[in-house]
């Protein structure tokens, strides 16, 4: 065999190895990522979706977070416009986490059968809040 | 002043265009006053650009605060340093440093290619005036102009977002867009060489050591960006597979693949259009990851204010990868390997198969990262994927990676013989077996870890061989002493002993991620007074009790501060302290949320990493989210080896000294280094 032909066997076993593990990587580790109106349809739905694990893109409420400092507990309410619903959480909350118009967070977690979705992360990134605020003194000049 | 700023914008913008449809129109062939003007022209650029860029940094400095930028990102009381780095700290003034950066570049380019490449250097103006005009262009037409002005002018700024006010955000992004930039030459470079039709391996040698400038830059912003990372964003890690990190880890993948397959080019002449590819594509991909960065189409907590300045450079990506690869598809016949690859067990293919692998790891990171998109766009459902599949896949890529590190130096280039396969893994493979031994027999059990620490071993036991051959060699040969010999060794022949440290730099950086596998976490609410106890996976035990809370200002702050008296295993250790900060403006209001700062207590063996998460309704009992993270030191320790190999490697001077191997193709003695 020649060497070229050797090394095209060896590539192509580096190559479906490759994508072997990227396809059951996806397929163990890939989450839903969803809105909360596309989360209620589907436990709507299918109420075994309540026990599955997923990501929900969501605004914080505003004025609806309840912190606890002695359990490191966090409790607050998102919303996508439509759809929404509470959230509790244990655990650190980025600094970016606020009370603030348009906070923008990632929750990962189930939603319970009781409503309520239990995060096991929560991420948080400060939306477009100065742009809004420069808007506003563009506009009121 | 912005008055000047904005004009040198429009200036930029018409050289830029000028320069641009000049060169790729090829008018300056036949009038070498015209290919001056060309070559010439990234000076202008340059001069213009530090023109705005002035402009800018007065209206920062002045407190100019009509100007729209200035407000949004400063404020009176912010300290003098965070003022210079206030200028790319938002997306406007990013646009301006990087094009301010490549014109710098561009003009560099010109001045120190040797005359023997003269013919590319028109085309290569083109490539660098036409990122930047595209740069510009942003500034000028997507709203994203950073000399706006305000209709009035507010009495104070916004203020920096505090985890900007940090020394690692200082130097890290500017050394990330070092990195991403720098790409642009070797781009430029490729695409010259294919217009010109000059594909022999002159381009290579004049764009191979900004390869290198651009891989150092990318590996210190990067690691910068960990450092950062680590210490401001409070989760306990630096690393956290998201897509603005990923977006800076796919250029650097493929370019250190660039990296290593353009010395088969250069040797055997092989490899010459994946090697246009890499160039081509190293590039694309951090045109892309600004994309990421700044469009907000994939989720990411780093993103930049999202705005239709992606869809900008989305547009400009697309133009770029259909005319480069056009372009390299027009030329494909005139890029016919000189040699095809002689046996499997030959330096050649342990490159190759470095090079899938790279490229591998490049691939499945930019599936990841755009598997949202993907499969919203495929299947209707937006499925995501995290840290757990980048370690799923990429943990034994990097193994087979880091055990292909430790083999390609030790095979011979064409054919490797039985004989010289012995003589060279000996040494490496006992320290290996040792390592292996060792670790296991101290208790380790994780399989990956025990693997990856061998094969660590096995690559250190390669570059310790190869500088130990070297130095004798040369103590032989020329009778000098152990330290004069490695001081020659390494000085003549800079770019393979450059490499090796920088081997062994990655090897340091893999000791550091077995130890993130071992991190652990817990929390805990402590009156005054109160202590706990805290394991350590080294089996040392930390005591941590809580001294209290103190109030303090500082310049443009209000802290509280939590302080933590630390022992291990009885001994003292010293005062642990994190903060809440509350940052204000001059006038005492609040800028921004209140911010965290971790306290950090490490070493060499593990860090103990305290967040302070806050009190209780006002009385003293504080809650504390505690981590012991092993290894982490090794990081900044293994960044420090990477910069040290990098430099030596480009060092000037030195470059023509491979002939020795050059001559003996399939070296079965120790081949004398020069």
């Amino acid at each position: 065999m020649k060497a070229g032909t050797k090394f095209a066997l060896g590539a192509a076993v580096i190559v479906a190895g490759v994508a072997l593990l990227i396809a059951t990587g996806v397929k163990q580790t890939g989450v839903y990522f969803l809105t909360p109106t596309e989360l209620l349809q589907r436990t709507d739905k299918d109420p075994t979706f309540h026990e599955v694990g997923l990501k929900v893109g969501a605004k914080v409420v505003p004025g609806s977070i309840r912190r606890d400092a002695s359990t490191q507990t966090v409790d607050f309410k998102v919303s996508d416009g439509s759809s929404q619903f509470p959230v509790t959480y244990t655990g650190l909350v980025p600094d970016t986490f606020t009370d603030a118009n348009d906070i923008e967070v990632i929750l990962e977690g189930k939603l319970g059968r009781d409503g309520v979705f239990h995060a096991t992360e929560v991420l948080a990134k400060c939306g477009s809040r100065y742009d809004a605020e420069i808007q506003k003194i563009k506009k009121t000049a | 002043m912005t008055f000047l700023g904005e004009f040198a914008l429009w200036a930029a913008f018409l050289v830029g265009i000028w320069t641009a449809v000049t060169a790729f129109s090829g008018r300056w062939r036949d009038r070498p006053a015209v290919a001056l003007a060309v070559r010439r022209a990234p000076i202008a650029l340059t001069i213009v650009l530090w023109a705005a860029a002035i402009a800018l940094w007065q209206g920062l400095f002045t407190h100019d605060f009509n100007i729209e930028y200035v407000y949004a990102y400063t404020s009176r009381n912010l300290p003098t340093y965070f003022l210079i780095s206030a200028f790319w700290a938002g997306q406007k003034g990013s646009l301006l440093f990087w094009a301010l950066v490549l014109s710098m570049f561009g003009a560099l380019v010109q001045a120190m290619t040797s005359r023997r490449h003269e013919e590319l250097l028109p085309y290569v103006a083109g490539v660098t005036s036409g990122v930047i005009v595209f740069f510009v262009a942003v500034m000028l037409f997507s709203g994203s102009n950073p000399f706006e002005r305000l209709p009035f002018t507010p009495p104070d700024g916004r203020g920096l977002n505090p985890q900007l006010q940090h020394p690692g955000m200082v130097f890290h992004p500017p050394l990330l867009y070092l990195g991403y930039i720098s790409l642009t030459i070797p781009f430029a470079f490729a695409v010259a060489a294919l217009l010109a039709r000059r594909l022999e391996s002159g381009w290579i040698q004049a764009m191979r050591k900004w390869a290198l400038l651009s891989w150092t830059f990318l590996s210190v912003g990067i690691t910068l960006g960990m450092w950062w990372a680590y210490l401001e964003l409070g989760w306990g890690g630096y690393w956290a597979w998201d897509p603005v990190e990923n977006a800076s880890l796919l250029p650097w993948l493929v370019n250190t693949a660039f990296l290593h397959s353009v010395m088969i080019q250069e040797k055997r002449g092989m490899l010459k259009r994946w090697n246009m590819g890499l160039v081509i594509g190293a590039f694309l991909l951090s045109i892309f990851g600004t994309f990421i960065t700044r469009s907000g189409v994939i989720a990411s907590v780093h993103s930049f204010t999202q705005s239709g300045v992606g869809y900008f450079f989305l547009g400009f990506l697309v133009v770029l990868a259909v005319l480069s690869f056009t372009l390299l598809y027009t030329r494909w016949p005139e890029l016919e390997p000189d040699a095809q690859l002689e046996a499997l067990v030959s330096r050649e293919s342990a490159f190759l198969f470095n090079n899938l692998l790279l490229v591998g790891i490049a691939f499945s990171v930019l599936w990841g990262t755009l598997f949202p998109i993907l499969s919203e766009a495929v299947r209707g459902t937006k499925i995501t994927v995290g840290p757990p599949f980048f370690n799923r896949v990429n943990v034994p890529l990097g193994i087979l990676l880091l055990a292909l590190t430790g083999i390609g130096p030790l095979i011979a280039w064409r054919k490797a013989s039985i004989a010289n396969v012995r003589r060279q893994f000996v040494v490496p493979a006992i320290t290996a077996l040792v390592t292996l031994g060792a670790l296991f027999g101290a208790g380790l059990r994780n399989g990956y870890s025990l693997i990856a620490l061998s094969m660590a071993a096995f690559v250190l036991g390669t570059v310790a061989q190869e500088f130990w051959r070297g130095v004798r060699a040369r103590g032989r040969l020329y009778g000098e002493s152990v330290p004069v010999a490695l001081g020659q060794l390494v000085g003549r022949n800079r770019r393979r002993y450059g490499g090796y440290i920088v081997h062994v730099g990655i090897v340091v950086y893999f000791v550091a991620f077995v130890g993130a596998a071992f991190r652990t976490t817990q929390q805990v609410t402590l009156r005054p007074g109160e202590s706990v106890a805290v394991k350590s996976p080294f089996g040392s035990t930390y005591n941590l009790s809580f001294l209290g809370v103190s109030q303090y200002q500082a310049l443009n702050r209000v802290a509280s501060a939590a302080s933590l008296d630390v022992t291990r295993d009885g001994k003292k250790l010293g005062v642990i302290k994190s903060e809440k900060r509350q940052y204000m403006d001059s006038f005492g209001r609040p800028t921004f949320q209140p911010s965290t700062e971790v306290g950090l207590l490490g070493g060499v063996r593990e860090d103990l990493y305290v967040v302070y998460a806050g009190s209780v309704d006002g009385s003293e009992r504080s809650s504390f989210t505690v981590h012991v993270n092993p290894l982490v030191w090794w990081i900044w320790f293994g960044g420090l080896i990477l910069v040290v190999g990098g430099l030596i490697t480009m060092w000037p001077g030195g470059w023509q000294a491979a002939p020795v191997t050059r001559l003996a193709p399939a070296r079965e003695s120790v081949e004398v280094p020069a």
